[in-house]
């Protein structure tokens, strides 16, 4: 009985499945190679460095921190609603958080104007107040928290769900209120999945080019994100295009995979 | 182990099937030498459309298929290799890129020229009348950046009325400008003529004189590596010729 289980284990996947992993990986990165492959590199740091590339950077860096931060805000109070209560409807809210993933941005954008622009359901009554969204970097932030806020809330509230409730029961019974619970047991315990999903969010939101394009325009220094600026170098000059997609890229790369290590480190 | 590697040839098969049938899908556009694909810029996409239409009844058997984009994009795209019979570009630049790299049939012919114009929301809440006025403190413009040819014809209007925008935002694509103002984001923006004319009730067009410095001249050519070089010469006298001046004048392009 024992044996052929041995014989199973030591492999554990079926070998094929390679074979189309591999073409999976090769299909993401041989795009990537090929974008490298065409950088101008004589070039490279002249057209990277350009006033405008700069001050594009800069807003994307920003902006993409600040809608971290609202994400946070929101997302962690949202994902705790989702994983630990129970009540009607509770499914169709969890897809309806969903779905700024699943949209087309330009869509998330039209939907964004139709809500906070001058004309908008919000948006017209604070423009009575005298704040005005439109073509600021506010709503650059807007469009950002948008679509990365489904980032933080689905990798926040997987973490809830795998972390049990063992030690929140625990702490409870030793007379701990339901706030000093959440934020001394439950929050301790999923902070890499917060992390992740904090990183998550800010790279989409590093990436996000649609909804701002349709709502928020294109604006040095203002509204222009590294994305926006990139699509419009495309428009005279392919070679600065593709050296910002790197620096994107390369960007991009180092969160993701910066935070991977610090994930799985902090893990227990 | 046999019955592994069976599977796995099965799953072999079925990807090779599946690639097979993807790369085959374009191969059947090449076998009628009457279906011609046409390369315009986006701005033409209403009038070619219906010139499509016209050339197809007028031509029977014929095909004309459409990529509608912006004029850089299909320049790159042609110059990239893409398939086409016919380039219609919404600037002399993108159109110069092409003819430079000798892909072109003959030399190309200007068929419609057009202008800037101001529109702003309906009735023209704002009172915008002259392009001076569109540099009024708390005026909400938006242009085209200068990246672009609607943008560089902007910039071109500025520099000969002496007049500096401080737009609020400065989009990639006029439809992008004409869109800002629909939505009553902006309160003025500066599109071209046939846009105007396009978005029908949506937006009021404000006419300004200044705007004839910077006349934007829309050529086409027909392609050497066509598949149908003699339909693609057609088409391109058809959109000449008088059938293509009524639809392009009733969209509000300029005579070349």
């Amino acid at each position: 009985m024992t044996r052929p289980a041995r014989t199973v284990v030591p492999s554990g996947l079926p070998r094929w499945l390679f074979v189309p992993a591999a073409v999976g990986g090769l299909f993401v990165v041989l795009p990537l190679t090929a974008m490298l492959a065409s950088v101008d590199w004589p070039r490279f740091v002249e057209l990277v460095t350009s006033e405008s590339s700069l001050a594009a950077l800069e807003l994307s860096l920003r902006t993409a921190a600040a809608s971290t931060v609202l994400c946070i805000l929101l997302g962690v109070p949202m994902a705790a609603v989702l994983a630990r209560s129970s009540f009607r409807g509770l499914p169709v809210l969890r897809s309806l958080v969903l779905l700024p993933l699943v949209l087309p941005p330009v869509v998330g954008g039209i939907a964004l104007l139709y809500t906070f622009g001058r004309k908008g359901l919000i948006g017209q009554h604070l423009e009575v107040a005298g704040i005005s969204v439109a073509f600021t970097t506010t709503a650059v932030v807007l469009a950002q928290t948008f679509v990365a806020l489904p980032f933080l809330v689905v990798s926040l509230e997987g973490s809830l769900r795998t972390a049990g409730r063992r030690y929140e029961s625990a702490a409870a019974t030793l007379g701990a209120g339901p706030t000093t619970v959440f934020r001394r047991v439950t929050l301790p315990l999923v902070l890499p999945g917060l992390v992740s999903g904090a990183v998550l969010s800010f790279a989409r939101a590093l990436g996000e080019f649609g909804a701002t394009l349709t709502f928020a325009g294109s604006l040095e220094g203002v509204t222009r994100t590294l994305p926006l600026e990139i699509y419009l170098q495309r428009e005279t000059d392919a070679d600065a295009a593709v050296a910002l997609s790197l620096v994107l890229v390369i960007v991009a790369v180092v969160i993701v995979v910066g935070s991977r290590g610090w994930a799985s480190r902090a893990v227990p | 182990m046999k019955q592994n590697s069976g599977r796995a040839a099965a799953v072999i098969a079925l990807a090779v099937l599946i690639l097979g049938t993807l790369s085959g899908c374009g191969s059947d556009d090449t076998d009628s030498g009457e279906r011609i694909t046409v390369f315009a810029a986006a701005s033409l996409k209403s009038t070619f459309t219906e010139l499509a239409e016209r050339f197809e009844a007028q031509h029977p058997g014929s095909r004309v298929e459409f990529s509608f984009a912006g004029s850089s994009d299909l320049a790159a795209q042609l110059d990239q290799g893409a398939r086409a019979d016919v380039f219609a570009s919404a600037d002399q630049r993108n159109m110069a890129k092409v003819v430079d790299a000798g892909l072109t049939a003959g030399s190309p012919v200007d068929f419609a020229t057009n202008t800037l114009t101001i529109v702003t929301a309906p009735g023209n809440p704002e009172g915008i009348t002259t392009f001076a006025d569109l540099a009024r403190p708390g005026t909400l413009v938006v242009t085209c950046a200068p990246q672009v040819p609607c943008g560089s014809a902007t910039q071109r209007v500025e520099s000969s009325t002496g007049v500096d925008l401080a737009p609020v935002s400065e989009e990639s694509s006029v439809t992008d400008v004409l869109n800002k103002v629909i939505a009553g984001q902006a309160d003025a923006g500066l599109v071209y003529v046939t846009d105007a004319t396009g978005a029908g009730d949506a937006v009021t067009a404000v006419a300004v004189p200044e705007a004839a410095q910077a006349v934007n001249t829309y050529p086409i050519v027909a392609l050497a590596d066509s598949g149908a070089p003699e339909t693609a010469r057609e088409f391109v006298a058809f959109v000449t010729g008088p059938d293509g001046r009524a639809v392009l004048a009733d969209a509000g392009f300029g005579e070349p």
